[in-house]
């Protein structure tokens, strides 16, 4: 929250991306959420994301269900559509809207409660039906916006702020995505802005549900000691797996990117995800050498972050449900509705 | 595989590649970033008495400028100000604040102050102080010994006090009731004026018994264009000499075509008089392009909206006079070759005649001390100038000081009155038998303005509105009298405006390093990306690491220590910085704060012990 409005300025030196617009013009409007607040820091690497990718605003659209998280899309990309949906209901919009219009990019926010309590069952089946888009989670182990109870996502005896421990085990937010068969599927940490940008970048061009799971310290209700979600412990436990680059369609890639662990993942755009195994142990590509690799080491406590799983290879559903390829808002009136004889035919042949 | 911190301590203790923590508590850190504070020569603080006009205590900035700068209504309209070029604001925004402007503001609206004056204590401490020249620089010592105690004696040569402020700098810019008035406030003192006193002999005065001299003298000769024909006419003036006989009333007319030679603020102040004087064609004469004037721009331009021209590439050559009267001047014309900004090569390609009645020469003054003996042990260097010191303004000669052009050649009003401050020091050092060059230390006086969540006690929001423009006496009135002043002053509205485009440098973000848990909030909503996290490294290093490029390399930089949770450091570009208190509203700790920074630079009256248990009468502030 701030009383005065945030200045705007044309500074000398400031860069402009390739259609001309500058860092700032991918802002939304001011945040309310708390000082200090993990999903502040995720709205701000999703700012520079899109703004180095050029994005064009009405190129995107944001969508969200409710909580502190939810109430991010309006902070940034003001330009950008958006729909603000309830609790836990996000999937089923998005789903809606990327059905009706393909070309649209869409970044659907949300939160361990909107996910994994409320909406876990549509976060199931946005995965299954893999639908174009990013999946976020701003993942602070708590309903912050109801005052900090603990979330789905609160490890098995971390306490409350005051002081309350956790009785249940938690549903791991990646780890039951790669089971539920997602293509894509990362881990990071609002306080890692150098691995977050870029995991962003490669999930918004990955064609498919990108599911980013990222720790988020909620500096009011989740910022103490007992938490695990908390600045320190995140930055005390977490290990990258693996490195993500997005090169974009135009750039050559030169021998020197394939150096070591490092290998290419073609987009169907062209562009490239060029991923850098940190762990040698690790491999994103296969999903059951993924999970047991999580398991061993939540079972550690340790946080693995990366680009965790990836396979480019399974249908979106645009493809799974054989639709046009044109976006339905182009197709004109007539081919959209046919008219009444053209559905009686349709219902005679269904008898 | 545990990460490691973004750069290891070890690492950089075994390299020594990094920077260390800035030093904010070495006053100089927060007074760079005072942009117009480090340009004024006197240190006036700035931002603090705008702030009080806002609030419409026009007293209090009216009291907050008396203190640095001893005249703020007539520094208000002819300050040279420094300031100006160097405030944030133009960085920002192409015009700076309109402080000049606001100073007079504070001046013009403001009530009798008089009872806040310094007190002068009715016995005396037994010292005698001489003065010579009643100038800015003269005035200046005597307003800082007179609360000491002192006997302060000024000699003038002329019959009124206030040196070339008075002679030289014409009443349609400086009204003459603001003079008398701000030159009373200090001779009102109790400082004793021998009016119509010329000092004709050093040796004579240094006989007197006085405890110290000061000489205040000035820069009287103006330079002399050795040309042919120059004695041939009366027509040919020197500008200094021919505005202080205007000044006085000894000259009323000039002709109809008039020029002047060269382009400096004093043929500004000759070409507009002419004007007043019935002159109907004046022509500036400048030997250059228009980038190498001399003269401010504002100056200029105030000369051009009267419809002065400025004729370049001019270099006199001959003063034509026929029968003992002056036809013109013949020029040559010349042709540079000028190269990033300098001249490379000339070429004189021609010649023209100038058909003139007056010419008036305006290329510059110089200081001279026929008057001095030269075996008094006050020295002077091969170019006849005195050698004194640029810290304490003694000369060769314990006990005898010089400052404003005397010293060091014209420059200002207020370089004078800093001089004057810096000489007063050094006279009571010197008559308690103290060092002179053993001087205090300038001090920092931190505060927050912290008033709430997100409330700061100063007005901390952006306005984008464009430098107000000062209305002018209309053309066609100008002139009807010698003394009418052009400049209107702002009215309320104007005022209002323009103070909230300063972006009140003063009010700093100070950090504190062990509070910072590392959420980038700062950062992310710092709308002129001023602030960066990243691993140390040397500076060359780390500034290439920064959100936003460096524009300004002598902008301060800040550098924190190691952040707890990365190793990482904080790292703030100064240069941009609006002062808007964002990152101290998103700091969830309250690493940031946004605190006042009180400079006091230490003058005469500093050096009292009394007054340091505030026992002693002083107008200083000594909290912010
Ligand atoms: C035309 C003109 C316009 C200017 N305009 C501006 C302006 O707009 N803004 C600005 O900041 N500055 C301006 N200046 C410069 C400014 O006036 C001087 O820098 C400043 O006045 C210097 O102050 P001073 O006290 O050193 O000397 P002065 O003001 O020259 O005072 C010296 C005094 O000493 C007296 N004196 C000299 N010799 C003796 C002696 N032997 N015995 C007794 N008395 C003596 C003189 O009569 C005079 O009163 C201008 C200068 C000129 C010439
Ligand atoms: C249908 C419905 N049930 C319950 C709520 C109350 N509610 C609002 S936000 C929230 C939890 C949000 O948690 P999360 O998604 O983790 O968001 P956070 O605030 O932590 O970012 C709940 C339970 C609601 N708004 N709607
Ligand atoms: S309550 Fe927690 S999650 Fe919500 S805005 Fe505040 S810090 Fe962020
Ligand atoms: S006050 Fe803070 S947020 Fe505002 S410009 Fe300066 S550093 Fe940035
Ligand atoms: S907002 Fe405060 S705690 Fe967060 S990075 Fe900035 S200074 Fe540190
Ligand atoms: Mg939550």
């Amino acid at each position: 929250m701030s009383f005065i409005k945030r200045p705007k300025f044309d500074l000398p030196g400031q860069k402009l991306n390739e259609i001309g617009l500058a860092l700032r013009d991918y802002e939304g409007t001011m945040s309310t959420l708390c000082a200090g607040c993990g999903h502040d820091s995720i709205t701000a690497a999703l700012i520079q994301a899109l703004w180095e990718m050029s994005i064009a605003p009405e190129q995107l659209i944001k969508l969200s269900g409710i909580g502190c998280s939810s109430k991010t899309p309006a902070y940034f990309v003001h330009g950008a559509h958006g729909f603000n949906s309830v609790h836990g209901r996000m999937p089923s919009v998005a789903t809606g809207a990327l059905a009706g219009n393909r070309d649209l990019i869409g970044i659907g926010v949300s939160g361990d409660g909107d996910s994994l309590s409320i909406g876990f069952g549509q976060f199931g089946h946005v995965i299954r039906r893999n639908v174009n888009m990013l999946y976020l989670i701003e993942n602070n182990g708590v309903y912050a916006l109801t005052k900090g109870q603990f979330s789905a996502s609160a490890d098995a005896g971390s306490t409350s702020k005051k002081g309350e421990v956790n009785q249940m085990h938690n549903i791991n937010a990646v780890a039951t995505a790669i089971s539920m068969g997602a293509s894509f599927v990362g881990r990071s940490f609002s306080g890692d802005r150098e691995q977050l940008v870029p995991m962003l970048k490669a999930a918004i061009a990955h064609p498919g549900c990108a599911v980013v799971d990222v720790i988020s310290p909620c500096v009011t209700f989740n910022n103490h000691e007992g938490s695990t979600k908390s600045y320190t412990y995140t930055r005390e436990h977490k290990m990258r797996v693996t490195e993500t680059d997005l090169i974009p369609v135009r750039s050559e890639i030169t021998a020197s990117y394939y150096a070591g662990d490092t290998y290419p993942v073609r987009l169907h755009d062209g562009s490239t995800i060029l991923l850098r195994k940190v762990d040698p142990d690790y491999d994103p590509t296969r999903r059951n050498n993924a999970l047991g690799f999580l398991e061993r080491y939540r079972h550690r406590g340790e946080i693995v972050t990366g680009l965790l799983f990836i396979d480019q290879n399974v249908p979106d559903m645009h493809v799974q449900s054989r639709t046009v390829d044109t976006p339905l808002k182009a197709l004109g009136f007539d081919r959209l509705n046919p008219g009444s004889e053209v559905l009686a035919k349709l219902q005679q042949g269904m008898k | 595989m545990r990460e490691l911190p973004a750069s290891g301590a070890h690492y950089r203790a075994c390299f020594k590649l990094t920077m260390k923590r800035t030093d904010t508590s070495n006053p100089e850190y927060f007074h760079k970033v005072v942009d117009c504070q480090w340009g004024c020569p006197a240190h006036t603080d700035v931002p603090e008495y705008i702030r009080l006009i806002a609030q419409g205590r026009f007293d209090d900035a009216y009291m907050v400028n008396r203190e640095s700068n001893i005249f703020p209504g007539i520094l208000g309209r002819v300050c040279d100000r420094p300031c100006e070029p160097a405030c944030r604001r133009g960085r920002m925004d192409e015009k700076p604040v309109a402080i000049c402007r606001l100073k007079r503001v504070a001046a013009d609206h403001r009530g009798d102050i008089t009872d806040r004056l310094p007190l002068i204590p009715p016995e005396k401490n037994g010292k005698k102080v001489a003065l010579i020249g009643a100038g800015c620089a003269s005035l200046a010592v005597a307003n800082d010994l007179m609360p000491l105690g002192y006997e302060v004696t000024i000699f003038e040569a002329q019959s009124v006090a206030g040196g070339l402020m008075r002679f030289n700098i014409p009443a349609f810019r400086l009204p003459i009731e603001v003079l008398n008035e701000e030159i009373a406030y200090i001779v009102d003192m109790g400082v004793e004026v021998h009016y119509n006193h010329r000092i004709e002999s050093m040796s004579q005065l240094l006989e007197q018994g006085f405890d110290a001299i000061f000489v205040g003298s000035g820069a009287p000769r103006g330079k002399e264009l050795k040309l042919p024909g120059r004695y041939d006419s009366e027509n040919v003036h020197i500008g200094i000499d021919w505005l202080e006989s205007v000044a006085f009333g000894h000259i009323d007319a000039v002709g109809e075509n008039v020029l002047i030679i060269g382009v400096g603020n004093t043929a500004m102040d000759c070409c507009r008089t002419s004007l007043r004087l019935g002159a109907k064609n004046v022509k500036v004469m400048a030997r250059k392009p228009r980038e190498f004037f001399k003269a401010s721009v504002w100056e200029l331009e105030d000369a051009e909206e009267e419809n002065v021209e400025i004729v370049v590439n001019r270099s006199p050559k001959e003063f034509v006079v026929e029968d003992g009267k002056l036809k013109g001047m013949l020029f040559e014309l010349m042709e540079y070759t000028i190269e990033n900004g300098r001249i490379q090569d000339q070429d004189v390609i021609g010649e023209e005649f100038v058909p003139c009645d007056d010419v008036v020469v305006a290329i510059g003054q110089e200081n001279a001390f026929p008057w001095i003996e030269r075996d008094l042990g006050i020295e002077f260097n091969p170019w006849e100038e005195p050698v004194v010191d640029k810290v304490t303004f003694e000369s060769r000669r314990k006990g005898v000081l010089f400052g404003g052009a005397a010293a060091f050649g014209p420059k200002n009003i207020i370089w004078a009155v800093e001089h004057g401050h810096q000489a007063a020091i050094s006279i009571h050092r010197h008559c308690q038998g103290e060092s002179l060059t053993d001087r205090l230390p300038v001090t920092l006086n931190l505060s927050s303005r912290k008033m709430g969540l997100h409330e700061w006690s100063y007005s901390n929001s952006f306005d984008p509105v464009a430098r107000r423009k000062m209305m002018h006496v209309p053309l066609a009135t100008r002139f009807s009298e010698l003394g009418k002043e052009v400049e209107l002053g702002f009215d309320a509205e104007l005022a209002a405006q323009e103070v909230e485009r300063c972006l009140n440098c003063d009010i700093q973000t100070v950090f504190t390093d062990s509070l910072c848990i590392e959420c980038d909030a700062c950062l992310d909503i710092c709308p002129t990306q001023c602030l960066t996290i990243t691993s140390n490294g040397d500076k060359e290093d780390l500034v290439k690491r920064l959100k936003a490029p460096v524009v300004e390399h002598e902008q301060p930089l800040f550098v924190s220590d190691e952040l707890k949770q990365t190793s990482r450091v904080m790292v703030k570009d100064e240069n941009f910085c609006i002062h808007c208190g964002l990152c101290a509203e998103r700091c969830p700790t309250a690493a940031w704060d946004m605190q006042k920074s009180l400079l006091n630079f230490p003058q005469a009256i500093d050096y009292v012990d009394g007054n340091k248990s505030g026992e002693h009468p002083c107008q200083k502030r000594k909290a912010g």
